[in-house]
């Protein structure tokens, strides 16, 4: 047996692969381009850095020492030019960076991993069941719902408004967060307390004419009105 | 299936007891195997309106403790084959309770019977919240006046948040038993109305037992009022409520009290 092992030849692998750069298109006056670019990195100094570039010179006449003068210009501000496209490749010597052709259009910025976004907050609470006695309910980020009845010794807190589609009979606390505008609305009022903004009535001082009929309470000047809705 | 009912108010003296012994003793007439509990720890009163309690030896501490074996201390009716009894114990408080205790013994109970009924003490404090921990079901008596339906009011909502059915994202079923109905007062505009009360219950209605001398008399004599008088308006009231427990429908009618034909002709009350 040959024990002779053969070297195994290396295949040099090759891949290709496609990268997002910067393009510059430079405009004559060259001087005042690069006042440009200047202010750019003025507003925030490490947008460039580490970032890919190509020189895009299709729209300027530039000889082959001008072209050399701007990538210098460049390195200068920390500008590192990866390649050069849109020039005759007589003008490039081979110091400077490859020739480009084939680029392709696409997003300048790389796209930036979405956000998770934050779920708005529920500015409003819903409740399908009757709020019982001895139940708190407090909801200071906006307004309450009720569907059902709130009973005797039930209470509702909330930051905005309060409705009640039936019978309130317990404590209604509305705009506890100093929220002067919001009201309170109920399908029948029973209530033994009313509240917008720390102002409030007690079953005693609400109009008797007013009991078990539609109502709103809202403040007016501090003072807290209630009306029949119908 | 074993069913878990637990019998519960909120307020004191509105007729718990008694109804638990009455729904138990018409469920066990229909045929039902029925166990009633007495979750009262301290102030057990099942055992009286039973008529058992000459007969309890061990009781429902002995057994969440671990004293005594539940078939010690469970003890049959002696007019009702398939009634048995849970009491409490008199000497203990409603700390003595403790959660898993009262889990293992429904536990058990729910293999041995097809009702296992909780009488619930009054307040919303342990006693309570333990009798209504493990039910499927409840039977919240109120009375037809405004603190009464008030309490029941503060228990629904604690039957609805603080139940391991609840906590499940399941709902108790909900029964609202009137008791101590008087007709004519009602009609007077003396207590509250049963529109009033379902209406701000927001549950339907078990059945409305009507206020009547023979609870009284049943309870003085250790019979729930169902087989003491099966006859009496407070009975056929609590059976017609023990058939739509199980199922049935019966029409809703308020029993009023049969007058006999001297009482009528003579103008007084039968009670």
């Amino acid at each position: 047996m040959d024990s002779i092992a053969q070297p195994t030849r290396q295949l040099a692998r090759m891949r290709g692969r496609s990268y997002v750069a910067f393009v510059f298109s430079p405009v004559v006056p060259i001087v005042g381009w690069l006042e440009e670019i200047d202010a750019t990195i003025a507003r925030s100094p490490s947008f460039f850095i580490g970032k890919p570039v190509v020189l895009d010179l299709s729209g300027v006449e530039l000889s082959q020492s001008a072209i050399a003068h701007l990538i210098a210009s460049l390195e200068q501000r920390g500008i590192r030019v990866l390649g050069i496209e849109g020039v005759d490749a007589g003008h490039l010597t081979a110091s400077m960076p490859p020739l480009l052709t084939g680029g392709r259009h696409c997003g300048l910025i790389p796209e930036e991993p979405k956000k998770i976004e934050a779920k708005p907050k529920p500015m409003s609470l819903l409740l399908e069941n009757p709020v019982r006695s001895g139940q708190s309910v407090v909801f200071t980020e906006g307004d309450v719902t009720v569907l059902g009845s709130v009973g005797s010794g039930a209470e509702i807190v909330a930051g905005g408004s309060i409705h009640i589609y039936g019978t309130l009979r317990g404590r209604a606390m509305a705009g506890v967060n100093g929220n002067s505008a919001a009201r309170i609305y109920c399908q029948k009022i029973e209530a033994e307390l009313l509240a917008i903004d720390g102002y409030y009535q007690t079953a005693e001082e609400i109009d008797a004419s007013l009991r078990s009929r539609p109502a709103q309470a809202w403040l007016e000047s501090d003072i807290m009105k209630i009306t029949a809705l119908n | 299936m074993a069913k878990v009912l637990v019998v519960t108010s909120g307020k004191g003296g509105v007729g718990k007891t008694t109804s638990t012994a009455a729904l138990g003793a018409a469920l066990a007439q229909a045929g039902e195997k029925v166990v009633v509990i007495d979750f009262d720890v301290g102030l057990r009163n099942l055992d009286l309106v039973m008529g058992a309690e000459r007969r309890v030896v061990f009781d429902l501490i002995n057994v969440v403790q671990g004293v005594a074996k539940l078939s010690q201390a469970l003890i049959r009716d002696k007019r009702l084959d398939n009634l048995w009894l849970l009491p409490a114990s008199q000497t203990r408080d409603k700390d003595a309770l403790t959660d898993e205790g009262v889990r293992a013994v429904i536990a058990d109970l729910r293999t041995k019977f097809d009702w296992i009924l909780c009488d619930s003490p009054a307040g919303i404090e342990r006693g309570a919240t333990l009798a209504m921990r493990y039910a499927d079901e409840a039977v919240i008596v109120t009375n037809p006046e405004v603190s009464s339906v008030r309490d029941s009011d503060r228990i629904i909502g604690m039957l609805d948040s603080k139940t391991v059915k609840a906590e499940r994202g399941e709902r108790v079923e909900k029964h609202v038993l009137i008791t101590r109905y008087d007709s004519a007062r009602a009609a007077r505009g003396e207590m509250l109305s049963i529109e009033d009360i379902l209406e701000i219950l927001a549950t339907p209605l078990l059945g409305i037992i009507p206020e009547s001398q023979d609870v009284l008399k049943a309870s003085n004599v250790g019979s729930p009022v169902t087989l003491n008088n099966a006859a009496s308006a407070p009975a056929r009231a609590y059976t017609d409520a023990a058939r739509r427990l199980m199922g049935e429908t019966v029409t809703m009618t308020v029993p009023v009290e049969r007058k006999g034909l001297m009482n009528r002709l003579l103008g007084r009350r039968a009670a």
